[in-house]
């Protein structure tokens, strides 16, 4: 028999999708059953209280849930969020419900054992229920108590290995697309320098020294699996600069249709014979590719590699090998002032371990800026907005490019430095006045 | 319920205290297959909605299959994704980016077991644990927040729409009809944890009444100073308020200025927002992040508000629906939802979609509107 009534919430169980509350109800019942005799540390009834109070947020259409207080382990200024519901009295379970955010493996690869561990310590320490993953990409426990926040950091980094991730003012858990693991497109690997980046700036993730929040995401290629050029302070998009590789048998074999384009991804449909003039030619963006009898011919030098063709005939087309990443600075979601995609900053580099001229020449000079300049909850975005481009070209040395922009600027309001302009801007008015009668 | 120590020390918190560590390193977790094939992918291939195969320069293979997930995940639930991936794929899988599950094997033979296996499990409600699909040119899991679950500031929920839409999109979770893939995310309030503005279709939450000020709490609970510099449009200003023949230290709020986006509320508890009717949700769309033909773009706003209709959201599920259909039928093939607005022009995908326009979709919101008015004769009619 259920805690609470949820007669709203009951009507998401039906419907194909997988139903959260139908997963909700389940691990009610097991907490309830307890046929492991698990030694719960916060509620039993943790997560009837949250089906209970969910179900009142569905019949207000308002949450329940307060802001955070101050809470965390010991310091780090990240990493927990504090949580407390608003109706403790009718809901005791969830009365305290911080989140904790889990640092996830890079390409979020897992062995069973070790989600197993995880299973463990957050059925016995919190409500059992978690996002696979947070929208950052750490793993999210949700909902704890305050006495055992130490006590599940000290079972993560004692007996697993395993450290919190990123909140606030600081460096969020940084995240990649899956790359080199197990995709064909990557142009570098995006789990070895997220890996080394998370690790190597540690302090500035886990105690807040920044303006505001400040994430790193690694696309291996610009397909832009993990959405780095929407959401990234700084985001790392896999690029090649020499010649996209072909294979004119494989190419053969897609004009003849014995392999299906674009990897099988419109098998539902009957879209015709495949027709590589219009599907791949005709849509390439800088027309720089064309058939010289059956051979595909690309002008390397006018593609901007967006990799249409590759994904089209991913088995006759291939990814440079010259390769690295071009790295775009402030992208943001629209608070406060409007969503920013990231901007050019760097066309090319190199991204080979130990990553020092990434690290040297890019990260750390963008953050003394940041650190310097930006006010209290501005983004990386917003300062470039509020001081310019030109500022950021300053602060890291980078030469001026016009890959960096869309278009030169169409107003000619341009702020000259004094000493760019010959003789300085310190006149003597009387040596004007000779020869400008007033 | 007896307090069990993980031996941590309260009174001596840096005793044996491991900190800084970081998560732990991914190739620790690679199944053989991917670990001894990394960067030496050749190609891949989507055999069927939800099962691909990659194939490496050493000729070994490696297949995976995908299902949906709930981001919002029980550990009875994790337990029963590590038992299968025991027992198909020597204790290895991996999640996506979009809150997918995969589960890989090595060999061919191996992949219809997994799916038959995957496919036979339901829950008690009748629903799908592990529904195979996602890839292609589709509909896949939907990114979310976490809406009334677990946050404070939300203006709608987060697993509640998501679920009903995808029950809605189910067919297109499963198949490969679309003319490219479609992406569609949810963020239950304008913070948009999710990142959700360069969506083929984004689903968010959305305030539409100014804060309510708690005068008797407000400089008790708050920083006035802060919850003024929050607003983004200048409403809020110091003010002193009369509360029970008191003079109180507050803040007035210009409602006139005020674009609902709850920063002030996040900066002070004393100015909350949620409200019944006011509450709602945005439809945006023709937003993307790939490179792919066109740069990416910002999803944009074409329907300003519908209701919060708990639990199922039929009017925001049925606009949804139709949106897909509406581009389904005409767009070309490779052609994303964005691409194809702007090909046929913003005034014929209202058409299409029979939406109606209505002034809330002109933006009026600081210097880049100016640039979203037409400037040109050149239009439909």
């Amino acid at each position: 028999m259920a805690k609470h009534e949820t007669p709203l919430l009951d009507q998401l169980e039906t419907g194909p999708w997988p139903s959260f509350v139908s997963d909700l109800k389940q691990e009610a019942t097991s907490r309830a059953n307890n046929e492991k005799s698990v030694d719960y540390q916060i509620p039993v009834d943790v997560v009837e209280d949250l089906l209970g109070v969910l179900e009142l947020s569905f019949k207000h259409g308002r949450t329940h849930w307060k802001h955070g207080g101050i809470v965390g382990v010991f310091g780090y200024g990240g990493g927990v969020i504090g949580r407390y519901c608003d109706q403790p009295e009718m809901f005791p379970g969830v009365a305290h419900f911080h989140t904790m955010r889990v640092s996830q493996p890079a390409g979020k690869f897992y062995t069973t054992k070790y989600l197993e561990s995880i299973c463990d310590l957050w059925e016995r320490r919190g409500s059992g229920i978690t996002n696979m993953h947070g929208s950052t990409g750490d793993i999210i426990f949700l909902g704890t108590t305050t006495p055992q926040l130490e006590e599940i950091f000290f079972e993560l980094t004692h007996n697993l290995n395993q450290d919190l991730g990123g909140s606030g003012s600081n460096l969020r858990t940084p995240s990649d697309c899956i790359g080199q693991a197990r995709c064909e497109y990557a142009c570098f690997d995006t789990q070895a320098i997220c890996h080394d980046l998370t690790v190597e700036y540690q302090d500035e993730l886990h105690r807040p020294a920044f303006p505001y929040k400040f994430k790193f995401k690694f696309d291996g290629c610009p397909n832009c699996c993990v959405a780095s050029i929407a959401r990234a302070d700084l985001s790392f998009i896999g690029t090649w600069r020499d010649d996209i590789r072909i294979d004119q048998e494989a190419l053969q074999a897609y004009v003849g249709g014995e392999i299906p384009p674009n990897g099988g991804a419109h098998s539902g449909r009957d879209w015709g014979a495949f027709d590589i003039e219009k599907e791949v030619i005709g849509l390439c963006p800088t027309q720089c590719m064309w058939m010289d009898g059956k051979e595909l011919k690309i002008d390397n030098k006018e593609c901007t590699r967006c990799m249409h063709c590759i994904n089209v005939m991913p088995r006759a087309l291939r990814i440079g090998n010259d390769r690295g990443c071009s790295i775009l600075a402030g992208a943001k979601a629209p608070i406060l002032d409007g969503a920013q995609m990231g901007s050019l900053i760097v066309p090319f580099i190199k991204v080979e371990e130990p990553y020092d001229e990434i690290k040297e020449t890019v990260i750390e000079p963008i953050w003394d800026w940041w650190m310097e300049e930006g006010k209290n909850r501005e983004r990386l975005g917003e300062l470039m907005k509020r001081q310019g481009f030109q500022k950021l070209l300053e602060v890291t040395g980078f030469d001026p490019d016009p890959r960096m922009v869309q278009e030169p600027r169409t107003n000619p309001y341009i702020f000259w430095k004094e000493e760019e302009v010959e003789g300085g801007f310190e006149r003597d008015i009387n040596e004007f006045r000779k020869d400008h009668l007033r | 319920m007896a307090f069990i120590s993980s031996g941590y020390n309260p009174d001596k918190p840096m005793t044996d205290r491991i900190t800084d560590i970081g998560p732990r390193k991914f190739n620790e977790f690679y199944p053989p297959v991917i670990a001894k094939n990394k960067g030496k992918w050749l190609y891949h291939e989507i055999l069927a909605p939800g099962v691909l195969v990659h194939v490496a320069e050493s000729g070994d293979e490696v297949y995976t299959v995908r299902v949906g997930g709930c981001r919002l995940m029980s550990v009875t639930h994790i337990r029963e994704i590590c038992e299968i991936a025991d027992k198909h794929c020597d204790g290895h899988l991996r999640f996506t980016t979009r809150n997918n599950i995969e589960f890989m094997v090595d060999s061919k033979s191996k992949v219809d077991p997994l799916v038959q296996d995957l496919e036979s499990r339901k829950f008690d409600g009748g629903s799908f644990k592990f529904p195979v699909g996602g890839t292609g040119a589709g509909v896949t899991n939907i990114i979310h927040t976490q809406g009334w679950i677990h946050c404070h500031t939300p203006a709608t929920d987060a697993s509640g729409p998501v679920k009903a839409t995808m029950d809605v999109l189910f067919e297109d979770f499963k198949d490969h009809r679309l003319p490219a893939q479609l992406r569609v995310s949810l963020a239950c309030c304008l913070n948009m944890c999710g990142a959700v503005h360069c969506s083929d279709i984004a689903i968010l939450g959305y305030h539409r009444k100014p804060p309510m000020l708690d005068h008797e709490y407000l400089d008790k609970m708050c920083e006035i100073p802060l919850a003024i510099a929050a607003c983004p449009t200048a409403a809020i200003k110091p003010a002193k308020v009369e509360v029970g023949g008191a003079t109180l230290k507050s803040v007035a709020v210009k409602n006139e200025r005020c674009m609902f986006c709850g920063n002030c509320y996040t900066m002070c508890p004393s100015m909350p927002l949620a409200d019944t009717e006011g509450d709602g949700i945005v439809l945006m769309a023709g937003g993307k992040v790939s490179n792919r033909i066109s740069a990416p773009k910002f999803s944009k706003v074409v329907v300003a508000f519908i209701p919060n209709e708990a639990p199922r959201w039929p009017k925001t599920t049925e606009t949804i629906k139709n949106i897909v259909d509406a581009y389904s039928a005409d767009a070309h093939k490779y052609e994303r939802l964005g691409d194809w607005a702007e090909r046929i022009g913003w005034e014929r995908f209202f058409e299409k979609c029979e939406l109606p326009f209505t002034h809330h979709l002109i933006d009026d919101f600081r210097d880049p509107a100016y640039f979203t008015w037409r400037q040109t004769t050149q239009f439909k009619f």
